[in-house]
């Protein structure tokens, strides 16, 4: 499953950003998770009726280059000149996890510019009562069960498997390391940077899709999220964890779909 | 060649099977289970006294550094036991190694304090500028990863720039704006405390040390064998900057345990290695190999070269027997003083080494036996390692100016 690449070229100081661009139909923005960008089953089924573009974190493949984007309100300034490069006005947003708190704060910045919002059990507030998880500083397979599943899945090993040839594995295991800091620029220690006090400002119709055995947001934020966003509902997808499109991508898909239609 | 005492001041009681029990040394060990204040004010005074006698014994530095929430070492602001050093008649060197600038907001904190301490000790200050540990800045102190080197740099800049500015300035950086940068005092030594840096592989602060022309400090306790490689590549980086192969560029810490034969040294110092390397080196790599803090370039250079933590030399520490840490490895130099003396010459020479850090109290020796291992290594080995590098005529530029002990032909010199 791959999807063309559009190079943007935002800033004299940072590489162009990869946007994966599929599809036809009325334009849709997917931003994505810890993991990084990949083109997956979800994204096919999206682009069947809409046309997808899916940008490459800022910083995944040289995360050094983030130290021209501070905090979140440069990199939703960054995105806002990605949009105005691709030609994109209005457009639907989809973000999941880490894609999911930066989906809302450029919502929350530019209410007028999405129509719809989906938020898949997106990182961005805080609750003493229940912590996000860490899921950075913590061991391999912990992380693993945290972001994706059960590390003893043979969906999630095939998932992770690495490749055979040497040099192709070096550069998959840097890969791995460099999209990690990238999000971690953003969301290290704590993944709230007052998110909750913009939340208000969306006026998109919002969908809140939670895997209901998230593990690293547990499900009450669902709750916390609708509360602040006026027009939204919640849908929880029974056996998925933090990456439901993973675990479920028919109910997911099928949601996502029927929320977008016009 | 300079010998300094260094301590890292950690907490010498664990329970046997705390590799088993816990995840790691750092960050995370419980303190309510595992550290007992009342232990830790037996051990303060144990640590300032050990120090004192080392200055007391002719070693030509003492050397401190700064670590939080472990059991490795928790000096945690090493500069208020330097100031109880700094108050002592001596002409020892005070090695800070160091502050670590990231974690300081404003970094103003540590232009001042060690401005003072210089001040304090008669110009005798080493000012050491550590980037820090990924588990003490990005674990204990909650710096995205990303932001420890550019924070680094920043505070720097800033410390050298209030040191040796004459007048008032403002600074304008991305994480410290000051309006006002006007030290009181500033320090004894002109233009500033010699500045060394510390590392444990990053590429960046080879080149960092040799663009500024610092002394670079490589602390691994893997031992010189395995230190080779890097060294090299140190001195490679000095070579293309165009400077001079002065040894006194470079610093080396290594654990060393003395007795009066090799058998009676493996007899009394074994179970304090084995200890030391299945504790205090009990650290997962997720927590020392955090994703953002090594650049892309750093993590590739290591990936290529293969680069092995001590685990890759001595799978199981806690079983492993004298000749594992003395002999296959040469991690420890441990012995009688002659086998210590001439592995530590051959190790200075070998890797070019101008300041050797001895660690010679190692986690959960006792007062005694830590007296013991200074004051043999003082009277037997410390006078063989003194010479090394005379004859070739190099100069310590990297030395504080107030720390005259063993400087009989520079002081002549300055008379």
């Amino acid at each position: 499953m791959t999807a063309p690449i559009t190079s943007i070229k935002v800033a004299e100081e940072i590489s162009p950003t990869a946007v994966m661009i599929k599809g036809d139909g009325p334009p849709l923005v997917y931003l994505h998770g810890l993991l990084g960008p990949e083109w997956d089953g979800l994204l096919d089924d999206l682009a069947k009726k809409r046309r997808v573009h899916a940008p490459a974190h800022v910083g995944s493949d040289e995360p050094e280059e983030l130290r021209h984007v501070d905090g979140i309100y440069d990199l939703v300034l960054y995105y806002d000149e990605v949009f105005d490069r691709l030609g994109l006005e209005q457009f639907d947003l989809v973000g999941h996890s880490f894609g999911g708190m930066v989906a809302a704060e450029i919502a929350a910045a530019y209410p007028a510019r999405v129509r719809k919002l989906a938020l898949i059990d997106p990182l961005g507030l805080w609750r003493d009562d229940e912590p996000v998880e860490d899921y950075l500083m913590v061991a391999p397979d912990r992380q693993v069960g945290l972001l994706l599943g059960d590390p003893a899945r043979d969906d999630v090993k095939a998932k992770l498997a690495l490749p055979d040839d040497p040099e192709a594995q070096l550069q998959e295991i840097l890969h791995r390391v460099t999209v990690m800091a990238s999000s971690a620029h953003f969301l290290w220690p704590i993944p709230e940077r007052g998110l909750k006090k913009r939340l208000h400002r969306i006026r998109a119709e919002t969908l809140i899709l939670w895997g209901a055995d998230d593990r690293l947001v547990p499900q009450v934020y669902a709750h916390d999220f609708a509360a602040k966003i006026a027009k939204s509902e919640v849908a929880i997808i029974p056996g998925a964890g933090h990456a439901p499109q993973f675990d479920q991508r028919a109910a997911v898909s099928e949601k996502l779909l029927g929320f977008l239609a016009p | 060649m300079k010998t300094i005492w260094f301590h890292m001041q950690g907490y010498r009681d664990l329970p046997d099977d705390f590799h088993k029990r816990y995840e790691s040394v750092w960050v995370t060990p419980p303190t309510d289970e595992l550290c007992d204040p009342a232990m830790v004010a037996k051990y303060l005074r144990w640590n300032v006294e050990e120090l004192e006698e080392a200055d007391d014994l002719g070693f030509d530095g003492l050397g401190i550094n700064e670590h939080h929430q472990n059991a490795y070492g928790f000096p945690v602001s090493p500069n208020l036991i330097a100031s109880i050093l700094a108050r002592r008649q001596s002409d020892a060197a005070l090695v800070v190694l160091g502050n670590t600038l990231p974690l300081y907001n404003p970094p103003m904190r540590v232009a001042e304090e060690f401005a003072l301490l210089d001040c304090l000790s008669g110009g005798r200050l080493v000012a050491g500028f550590p980037v820090g540990s990924p588990m003490d800045t990005v674990g204990c102190y909650g710096i995205p990863p990303t932001q420890v080197r550019p924070r680094y740099y920043e505070a720097h800049d800033l410390i050298k720039k209030a040191w040796t500015t004459k007048g008032t300035f403002p600074f304008n950086g991305q994480f410290t704006k000051l309006r006002y940068v006007n030290m009181w005092p500033k320090p004894l030594q002109q233009p500033h405390p010699p500045i060394w840096l510390a590392g444990g592989g990053s590429v960046e602060t080879w080149k960092f040390a040799a663009d500024n022309n610092y002394t670079y400090n490589y602390l691994s306790f893997n031992g010189h064998a395995a230190a080779k490689g890097m060294m090299d590549a140190y001195w490679q980086q000095v070579e293309q900057a165009g400077l001079d192969d002065n040894p006194y560029r470079a610093g080396f810490a290594q654990l060393v345990v003395v007795a009066d034969t090799d058998a009676m040294a493996e007899k009394l110092y074994l179970k304090h290695l084995q200890n030391f390397y299945s504790k205090s080196l009990h650290i997962p790599a997720h927590q020392a190999a955090i994703p953002g803090f090594m650049t892309k370039k750093s993590v590739e250079y290591n990936l290529r070269k293969g680069a092995k933590s001590f685990s890759g030399l001595i799978a199981d520490p806690y079983n492993a027997t004298w000749k594992d840490f003395t002999e296959t490895n040469k991690i420890v130099i441990g012995g009688s003083p002659e086998t210590v003396a001439t592995q530590l010459e051959e190790a200075a020479r070998n890797l070019r080494i101008g300041h050797l850090m001895v660690i010679l109290q190692i986690q959960s020796m006792d007062r005694e036996l830590t007296s013991y291992n200074t004051r043999l290594f003082a009277d037997k080995v410390l006078p063989r390692l003194r010479n090394i590098w005379d004859k070739e005529g190099y100069k310590d530029h990297w030395w504080p100016a107030g720390a005259t002990r063993n400087q009989v032909v520079q002081k002549e010199a300055a008379e």
